[in-house]
Parts: structure tokens; C-alpha cells; sequence
């Protein structure tokens, strides 16, 4: 199954869709599938300022434990409420109703740093 | 969330009933709060259950019987040595004597246990090659952050505060690295070589001017003796870094090795895995630490003194100020040292040392009966414990090693620990210990190869094991979302206190 | 060796099964120069003579005096089932219940245990217990750093001694400070208000937790809810530091408004046995539940729908996130957990108001038979079931006391030797185990030893044959 080509994905299995200067950010099927049922998901608060790379949160499944890493640079404008009571969207619709953060970019250029859906594709297949 | 569906046994809340059981304390005299002000009295009693002793007592009998233990059958759990619990240690540790002494009793009043505790801190002290041992950590782990801390002692005290890093090799228990954390350190993980072994070269590139420490567990986690262990501890102290020694495996080498003669600076012992102590479902356990003579000045306080006229005191808390003071109250979890005391004098050095042989002797014999069946990831023999690869299974058939494992349990087995270390896919790590026979040794291997071959003809029966167990397999993804950590509804005891 | 089942002709056929021809060969992955020679330990002991010497080492402590003594460990009854059920090998021989299809009986017990002492103390969460007091308070200070994000937490001196020699150590990359105790008058002896407020108020360092313990270590009752809200406002958390008898009658934290609770478990039917193990309770509200340490049971259902118990919220733990674990920790005392949970349920709620309303009937008679020969208490203010009374050369009087066969409590001057109004004092607790008799005898006693008096006749605590024959004696 490929990944959607519309969005752009980080070497760490984010994913994200730019519309303008903001950013929503999520984490990829193959990532949630690698983790198994997630139970929780610790994001950051509204306001803060994230850098390109560094780890803004952390994913939890039963039995694994992952850092979250910013795709890009901004402040985060929103996050997704729905996960806390219901974590488990981000196993079932990881690139929709799963999104865990919007951005307010300040520097669009680093989106060249991203790779497409088909560079991603070969991310995963390289294992 | 809450259930409603069938239970395996009331909890003790659907068994109580207001007003049952009690009667086994003094009725007070009726005034015998009044001189508490009112704000600092409870205003509801706790609700807690309302039971007689028949029901306390068939509760708790009931719920035993659900457990599987070492009394009841085979546990080759890799890394936890579940051997015999002794019987005579339950009989000593309840001896008045030593159950009953207050923990702030003075030393006059506490000459037998004071003395017991000296000679085993002699005897690990002996065993090990260490210079001295402490007895006050409560478990491995606390242990663990005993020796990180005195070498962060040690570090500062010559003014070397640069040094804030910790190396481990990838194949470390998860403790490890979690102890350098907590004392403040950056853990640096090294991967291992192919052999299993540490990867020489890679810790000689890590180490340097800001290593503090490196860990290593000997026998590795994958059961493996580090043959290159001399080398790798002179290049550790080359580099003005101290070597700590994880312990847990130390059933495989007693009599054989004695990790502070071969060079390092400091270990754990777990009595609760090689001195036999029971786990008790999770706990209680022990943490000795040892230490050679660079590491002496920081042990934790209150020392055990042995007096010139054959008495014994405690250290008092300020004799000896570059300790790195206390991890935990009082003295150490005696009543669990009280056991390992027992089972050392039981075994003698001869003892001990046979209990490594034959630890090691079962564990080689069991590998060469899965030899076939399982992937063994590493070609050479093994100390008292192995890993196995369910790899190769599971890309013939889709059954994994979890798979495996829970079919064990309909064999009446508990199953080894798996998916540790994680540098193995598919890994099944399998320590027999040296009190299992042959005979049970022969049954585990009969029954794992049976489950190879119900993996290849019917594999369905493995993956939805277990079935012959209490429950079958839980849903954990659902415990973990919504967490129902304690018993609701509790409302305070509507029934007030009779009087 | 006294435990091991293998024959010669098992070694034999172990060995030939894998071609070798002696165990040796397996150990030759040891360099030569690191080889260990024989341990240099005592020969083996079989069991008949090991038995004989462990009991008389056991003989040599005094246990058979009339003891006074708590300072954080207390003497209960506990009734004999609890040790005999704890004494089932499924119960103290299982393992981790890491597989929960064979492990219902220490995942319920446990899951039993945190639901107990979450009645007991008022609040949401609790975990599957730490090493002891010291360690959950310890946990419960870092808990704090963690959740505020802020790395200076205070402590009060009325929290024991041990624990804040404790506190020093796994807070020795943060800030730790102490909190003075009022020197005198009405609140004396507990927790100075005015110096917290001082404290909490430095705005350049701001105050992560602050930890305080009811009863105090001095046995006093301490004003819990306004050190709650000078702590909140603040914006810090607040640890209380409880004994959990004690909370069949006095107010539970969670009703005076704190974060996190943590305690000595002991004195919920464990003996004392010279420092452990024990029990290390720990307990948080809902909304610091990712930030407890610790293993967590819960309840959940198996494929057949079946009610059952698990480990959960396991990713938390050292195994799963190494260097990022909140602590090291890869147990709990689960066995003394669940000693705790049968000696709950055995006596009851009203048989635990009982112990701890007998406990204080008896520290009354004390305080008042004391007072009747011009012994008074050091402190004014409300207590339980233990106080502190001063007495010329205190260490002197408990030594003389021993040799009649009491233990007077603890020397305060070991305890605190930095506080100048403790120098003389002795901390005295009672349970439901003093009896009238005891206390009598301990007080005429102790008037004899303060006029000056050799010991006289019967009437001793442990008997006159110990009275003639202290310390050192053997059975």
C-alpha cells in the first residue's frame, strides 16, 4: 500500500500536508502498524515553539514507545483533542482523522528537506 | 473501563457485605479519639470490605491457584534464574528473633543480626572479588544506581565533571540505561559484534575523556561469556572510566569468575535470582553492591563494623562523610538477606560452585535438544542460559515466537522470556537453572518441538493459544486506553464504627 | 549440593548428549588468567546444623523487650493467616506476572491491593507499590520535577530523618531545601508556615513539590490543608507523606488536597525485621498518572469476554523506554502488597479504626503516667500514638532501661542530632499491643532509673532473669 502522494514525510514516518503557510503533521500507516494498537499519545501544548527535528511528543502502544520529531520548524497552532479519549485513530486513519498537530511554518524552504510518497515508499521497502 | 462479563474469582469488594467479619481487635475505649481535633479526623471511614476469615481465606487460597510458580511447574525464564526456594530460608527469616528487631533498636539489642549480616557481606565479598559489599539496596536495579552514583562520587571527587556519559552494550536490560538516567548521565549504546560478544573496537572508539562508566552484564543477556573481558576492562580504565558489572547472570560463573579479581570496579548481585531468595510474585528482592578499593570511601551508610572484642555496631551517619548516603531507610531488606545468608552457608564454596556447573550444564544440554527446531543465533556454547530464534518459523508458517509461548502454557510450562535481548528477532531467551532434572529438561524440549510441528500443520491451535489456561489472551490495547487502575464505586462504610 | 537433582548418571548422559567429557569444557571460554580458585567460604552447612546456629544468631537479639520504640516502624498484631497464606508456594515462589494467562492470582491481588489503599488514601491512582517509604517519597519528589517541569522541591523536617537522607541522594542533580520546624510555642515541632510561605515565594526559583508528613516524625499532627494551599498557590505539587493505619482515623490526603501520597507500608501486618522488606506506597491523583513509576494493574477483558487483570500503561517502564524511563525500577513488593491486602481484609475498616484508636487510648495513658512523675512531653500540640519526652541524659536512661528490659523509644539526639530542642528527648509510640501493664511497669521503672536507683526485684519488663543477665547473654 503506498503512501498518499499529496503529502510529504519525514525519514522518521511523519507525514505532512502544507496548505499555505501551515502545516498538519501525523504519523505514517507503516509507523502505527510498526507500533500496534496505540494506547496514547503526549503531544505538545498550544504556543509552543518547535525546531526542525527535535522531538515534540511521544506515541505509546502496549508494548513500544516512540518519539515524535518535528518535520519543520514553527509554533504549534492546535492539536488533535480527539486522541486522548480515542488514540486508537491514529492505527485506523493514521493520514485523516489520526492527525496530531498543525504548525504555523517560519521557514517553507525546509520542506525540500522532505521526502515525496514514492521516496517514502522506498524508505519502507529498504526496511 | 468496566466489565460485566464472567470473572474468574470475586474481587475482594463483591464479596464484602457490611457489618461480616471483624471481632479480632480490642474494642478502644469510646473516648479514646476525643483529644484529636475535629479537623484532623476522618469524617468517613475508608470502605474498605467487610469479610470473615473463611471468605478472606478462601479468596486468597483461590487465587493462588490461578498462579503458575516454581512450586508448581517448569519457569525457564531467561534472566530471572527461578530456581528452588529453599524451605529452611521461610523458616529462618520467621525466626522471632530476627523477624521481630526493630530496625532503630540499638546495637546492643541486635548482636545476632548485625553478626549475620557481616558474614554475608564477607561471604559476596569473597565470591566476587570485591573488597567490600554493601546490603542496604532493596533490589538490582536500586543497586544499579548504588555503583552509577558512587562513581559519580569518585569522578567528582578528582574534579573530573566532564565525564557525563555511560556506555552499554545494545543487549543490555532495560534497568541499564535507565539507572544512568537517573544519576544524571547520557547513556551511549554500543552495538554488538556478530558473534554476540561486545563489539571491542566500537567501545574503544566510544571511550573517552567524558566516559564516566561502562556497564556490562557478564555472561552477556544473550548468555554468552565476554572472552575478550580483560582487554575491554583495560580499555576502559585507559580512558579514566570505571567498569560496572550488571550481575543478574552471575548463576552461570560462581566459583569460575570472580568479576572484581578479573578487573572490575563494581556489581550488583540479585539474590533473588542467584541466591535463591522467592520473587514473590515481583517482590521483594535484594541489591548487594561490591566495590573495589578506588570506589570504598562512597558506599552508602550505615556500614556493618566488626569491633576488635567481636561485636558488632552500625556506622553512625556521620563517621565517614564522603559516603553517598542512604538510598532507602534503615539498614536493607534483612529478612530477604536472612535467606541468601542461609543458602550461601547451605552451599559452601564447593556448593556454589556446582550450582554453575550444573546451571550451565543444563542450559548447554537443553540447546542441543532445540538444535534443528529453533534458530540458535550463536554458534558456541552457552553459560546458563541461551537465546532461541522463532525467525525461521515464522516466515515458514506466520507463527510467532508470542505464538509459541502461549501454547507452552497449555503444556503446563510458563514460558521463557521473550522478545529479550532485542538485538535477536524472534527471540526466546531460556534459562533452566541447576534444580530442574532431566526429566523435566526433556519434557520443555519434547514439548517446544511439538509446537514447531503444530506450527506447520495447524497453526491456528498455536496462535490462539492459550486454551487450557484461566483466561485466554487479554486485550491490553484497551487496558491501556482506558485505564481501570482501582475498584469503583467506593463510597465511605455507610455503617458507622460499633462501638 | 543440598537442592540440586542431578545424578552422576544424569551429569553423564548430559554431557555425552553434547560430546563432552567434562563440565570444564564448557567454561573454557574463560581466559586462564581471569579463572577464579576455590571460594575461601565456611564448608557446607547441612541443614540440621545450619538450623541450629541461624536459630541461636537469632536468639542473641533482644526481642523480648518491652518496646516503646516506632519512629516510622511500628509493632501490630497481624493475624496468623496472613503468613499462612502467604506461605502458599503459587503466592511467594511465582514470578512477574509478565504472562497474565498464568499469573490472574498476583494480578488480581495486586490490582485488590491498589484499590485498598486508593480507599485509604482518598485518591485516584495507585501504583503496585516501590521498595519502602523512603524510595516512594523519593519517586514522588521526582514526580514532581517532572510534571512542573521545575527542579526545586522542599521538604519539611518533620519528615523522617532517613527519608530526607534519602531525598538527598536521588535528588542530587536537583534542588532540594528543607523547611525548618516551629522552635516553639503551640505549633511546635511541626512544620513553620511563616518559612514555607518565604520559600514558595522566591519567585527567581520556583518550587516544583513540597513534602510533608502527617503524623510528623515527632509524632505530631501537622495542618496539611493550609500547607496544601500555600503550595498550590505556588503553583507546586503536594506530596504528603502518610502511615496508613493512621488514616482509619485521620483525614486522607486526598481529602486535604494532595497530588501525590507516599508512605511506609509496614505496619499493615509486615514485621519489622530489622529494615525490611517493606512496603513503599505511592499514590497520585488521575492527572499524574503517566507520571507515576512503577508497575500499574488493571482490569480488562480476555477474548472470551472474561473479566481478568494485566500489567498496563507498560510503556512507561524501564524495559520499554530505557534512558527515557521515568525511573529504574523493575519491581514492586508484591508479596508484602498483598500480606498488606490480607490484613485488610482480615480485620476490616473497623478493626484498622480499632488498632489505630487503641494505639492512641494507650499513648494517652502513657502521657499521663509519665506526667504523674514529672516527665512531660516536648511538644503541645496534637498527636496519635506517639510523642517525644525529654529527659536528662537521655542515652544514658534508655540504656538503663534496657538493662530492665524496656526499649524506650528512639534517642532523639541519634535521630536529629542538628536540633537543639530535641537534644534529651526520646520519641515514645504505643500500639494495640502496649498494655496497661506495660505501661505501668515502664514508668515506675523509668522513675527508678531517673532517681538514681539500681534495679530492684521481679517486676521487670522482660523478666528478672534478664534483669540480672543484659546484653550479650545467650539462651
Amino acid at each position: 500500500m503506498s503512501a498518499p502522494t499529496d503529502l510529504r514525510y519525514t525519514r522518521d514516518h511523519e507525514w505532512v500536508r502544507v496548505d499555505g503557510g501551515e502545516a498538519t503533521v501525523g504519523i505514517t500507516q507503516y509507523a502505527a502498524d510498526q507500533l500496534g494498537d496505540i494506547v496514547f499519545v503526549e503531544l505538545p501544548d498550544e504556543g509552543r515553539d518547535l525546531e526542525e527535528a527535535k522531538a515534540f511528543g511521544v506515541v505509546e502502544s502496549v508494548k513500544a514507545v516512540s518519539d515524535l520529531f518535528a518535520p519543520l520548524t514553527g509554533t504549534v497552532t492546535s492539536t488533535n483533542d480527539a486522541l486522548a479519549a480515542n488514540p486508537e485513530l491514529v492505527n485506523s486513519d493514521p493520514y485523516g482523522d489520526g492527525w496530531m498537530i498543525k504548525i504555523r511554518l517560519s521557514d517553507t524552504s525546509e520542506m525540500d528537506d522532505l521526502l515525496d510518497g514514492p521516496a517514502y515508499d522506498d524508505l519502507v521497502a529498504a526496511g | 473501563m468496566s466489565v460485566t462479563g464472567e470473572k474468574l474469582q470475586p474481587t475482594l469488594f463483591e464479596r464484602s457485605s457490611p457489618g461480616r467479619g471483624g471481632g479480632k481487635i480490642p474494642h478502644p475505649p469510646k473516648d479514646a479519639l476525643d483529644r484529636l481535633p475535629d479537623d484532623a479526623r476522618r469524617a468517613t471511614p475508608p470502605a474498605l470490605p467487610e469479610m470473615n476469615e473463611p471468605d478472606v481465606v478462601r479468596h486468597y487460597v483461590n487465587l493462588s491457584q490461578l498462579n503458575h510458580a516454581v512450586d508448581t511447574g517448569f519457569y525457564p525464564l531467561g534472566s530471572c534464574t527461578m530456581k528452588f526456594n529453599p524451605k529452611l530460608n521461610e523458616w529462618a527469616a520467621r525466626l522471632p528473633g530476627f523477624a521481630d528487631l526493630h530496625p532503630m533498636a540499638p546495637d546492643e539489642v541486635a548482636q545476632g543480626t548485625l553478626q549475620l549480616l557481616w558474614e554475608l557481606e564477607t561471604a559476596l565479598a569473597e565470591i566476587s572479588g570485591m573488597r567490600a559489599v554493601t546490603l542496604q539496596p532493596a533490589a538490582g536495579a536500586q543497586g544499579e544506581l548504588t555503583g552509577i552514583l558512587m562513581i559519580r562520587a569518585y569522578h567528582r571527587e578528582r574534579g573530573d565533571t566532564d565525564r557525563d556519559e555511560v556506555l552499554v552494550p545494545d543487549s543490555s536490560h532495560g534497568t541499564n540505561p535507565a539507572t544512568a538516567s537517573m544519576a544524571g548521565f547520557k547513556t551511549i549504546t554500543i552495538p554488538s559484534a556478530a558473534d554476540g560478544g561486545v563489539d571491542l573496537d566500537a567501545f574503544k572508539a566510544a571511550l573517552g575523556p567524558r566516559s564516566a562508566a561502562v556497564m556490562i552484564t557478564n555472561p552477556s543477556t544473550l548468555g554468552l561469556f565476554e572472552s575478550r573481558i580483560g582487554e575491554l576492562l583495560d580499555a576502559v580504565h585507559e580512558a579514566g572510566a570505571l567498569a560496572y558489572m550488571d550481575g543478574a547472570n552471575l548463576n552461570a560463573i560462581l566459583g569460575r569468575f570472580r568479576p572484581g579479581q578479573a578487573g572490575f570496579d563494581v556489581m550488583h548481585f540479585n539474590v533473588h535470582k542467584t541466591f535463591s531468595t522467592p520473587h514473590g510474585g515481583g517482590g521483594p528482592g535484594a541489591g548487594p553492591v561490591g566495590v573495589g578499593e578506588l570506589l570504598l570511601p562512597y558506599l552508602p551508610t550505615p556500614r556493618v563494623l566488626r569491633l576488635d572484642d567481636g561485636t558488632f555496631r552500625l556506622e553512625r551517619p556521620d563517621e565517614r562523610p564522603t559516603s553517598i548516603g542512604r538510598l532507602r531507610s534503615f539498614v536493607g531488606n534483612t529478612g530477604v538477606l536472612v535467606r541468601a545468608y542461609a543458602y550461601i552457608r547451605a552451599h559452601g564454596g564447593s556448593g556454589l560452585r556446582e550450582v554453575s556447573d550444573d546451571a550451565v550444564l543444563a542450559a548447554n544440554y537443553l540447546k542441543s535438544r532445540l538444535a534443528g527446531t529453533f534458530d540458535l543465533p550463536y554458534d558456541r556454547p552457552c553459560k546458563h542460559e541461551f537465546v532461541a530464534s522463532g525467525a525461521s518459523l515464522k516466515a515458514k508458517t506466520g507463527v510467532r515466537t508470542l505464538d509459541v509461548a502461549k501454547r507452552l502454557i497449555d503444556h503446563g510450562f510458563h514460558p521463557p522470556t521473550i522478545y529479550f535481548p532485542l538485538i535477536v528477532e524472534e527471540g526466546m531467551l531460556i534459562e533452566p537453572t541447576e534444580t530442574e532434572s532431566v526429566e523435566t529438561l526433556d519434557a520443555f524440549a519434547d514439548a517446544l518441538i511439538e509446537i514447531a510441528a503444530e506450527a506447520e500443520r495447524d497453526p491456528e491451535m498455536v496462535t490462539s493459544a492459550p486454551h487450557t489456561a484461566p483466561v485466554k489472551r487479554l486485550d491490553e490495547a484497551t487496558a491501556a486506553r482506558q485505564p481501570n487502575l482501582r475498584w469503583r464505586p467506593m463510597a465511605g462504610a455507610e455503617m458507622p464504627c460499633p462501638d | 549440593m543440598p537442592y540440586g537433582p542431578h545424578t552422576p548418571a544424569d551429569r553423564e548422559r548430559m554431557l555425552s548428549a553434547l560430546g563432552l567429557d567434562s563440565v570444564d569444557d564448557l567454561f573454557a571460554d574463560i581466559p586462564v588468567d581471569l579463572r577464579a580458585s576455590a571460594l575461601d567460604l565456611p564448608p557446607p552447612e547441612p541443614e540440621l546444623e545450619l538450623s541450629a546456629r541461624l536459630r541461636e544468631m537469632a536468639s542473641r537479639n533482644r526481642t523480648d523487650l518491652v518496646s516503646f520504640l516506632g519512629a516510622g516502624v511500628y509493632r501490630h498484631w497481624t493475624p496468623p493467616a496472613v503468613d499462612q497464606l502467604l506461605l502458599r508456594g503459587e503466592w511467594y515462589t511465582a514470578y512477574t506476572p509478565y504472562q497474565p494467562e498464568v499469573s490472574q492470582g498476583t494480578l488480581q491481588s495486586i490490582y485488590e491491593y491498589e484499590s485498598l489503599i486508593a480507599e485509604l488514601v482518598d485518591m485516584d491512582v495507585v501504583s503496585a507499590s516501590h521498595y519502602d517509604g523512603a524510595a516512594a517519597t523519593a519517586e514522588a519528589a521526582l514526580m514532581t520535577c517532572r510534571a512542573t517541569r521545575r527542579d526545586r522541591v522542599l521538604v519539611s523536617r518533620g519528615v523522617h530523618p532517613q527519608y530526607r537522607q534519602t531525598l538527598h541522594t536521588y535528588m542530587r542533580n536537583l534542588e532540594l531545601e528543607e523547611i525548618p520546624l516551629v522552635a516553639e510555642g503551640e505549633a511546635a515541632g511541626t512544620t513553620d508556615l511563616d518559612a514555607l510561605a518565604r520559600m514558595l515565594g522566591e519567585e527567581d526559583r520556583p518550587v516544583a513539590g513540597v513534602i510533608a508528613a502527617n503524623p510528623d516524625f515527632l509524632g505530631l499532627l501537622e495542618p496539611m490543608s493550609r500547607i496544601g494551599e500555600l503550595t498550590h498557590a505556588a503553583g507546586a505539587l503536594f506530596v504528603a507523606v502518610i502511615e496508613p493505619v493512621s488514616l482509619a482515623v485521620l483525614t486522607p490526603p486526598g481529602a486535604y488536597g494532595a497530588d501525590i501520597a507516599a508512605g511506609e507500608g509496614q505496619p499493615l501486618g509486615i514485621a519489622p525485621q530489622y529494615g525490611g522488606p517493606y512496603l513503599g506506597i505511592l499514590a497520585s491523583t488521575d492527572a499524574l498518572v503517566r507520571q507515576i513509576p512503577g508497575r500499574l494493574v488493571g482490569m480488562t477483558t480476555d477474548l472470551d469476554g472474561k473479566r481478568a487483570f494485566v500489567m498496563t500503561l507498560r510503556a512507561r517502564e524501564q524495559d520499554i523506554r530505557r534512558d527515557k524511563a521515568a525511573s529504574n525500577i523493575c519491581t514492586n513488593q508484591a508479596l508484602l502488597a498483598l500480606a498488606a491486602s490480607i490484613y485488610l481484609a482480615t480485620i476490616g475498616p473497623h478493626g484498622l479504626r480499632d488498632v489505630a484508636a487503641n494505639g492512641a487510648a494507650r499513648a494517652t495513658e502513657l502521657e499521663t503516667g509519665l506526667a504523674a512523675i514529672g516527665v512531660e512531653r516536648v511538644h503541645p500540640g496534637p498527636y496519635l500514638n506517639e510523642f517525644a519526652i525529654r529527659v536528662a541524659d537521655a542515652r544514658t536512661v534508655h540504656r538503663r532501661l534496657i538493662e530492665r528490659g524496656f526499649l524506650a523509644g528512639l534517642v532523639l539526639a541519634d535521630a536529629e542530632p542538628d536540633d537543639p530542642t530535641l537534644a534529651d528527648g526520646l520519641l515514645l509510640a504505643t500500639t494495640e499491643l502496649t498494655t496497661s501493664g506495660d505501661i505501668a511497669r515502664f514508668v515506675a521503672a523509668l522513675q527508678e532509673v531517673l532517681s538514681g536507683r539500681p534495679p530492684v526485684g521481679v517486676e521487670t519488663g522482660a523478666g528478672a532473669e534478664r534483669a540480672a543477665n543484659p546484653v550479650g547473654a545467650t539462651r
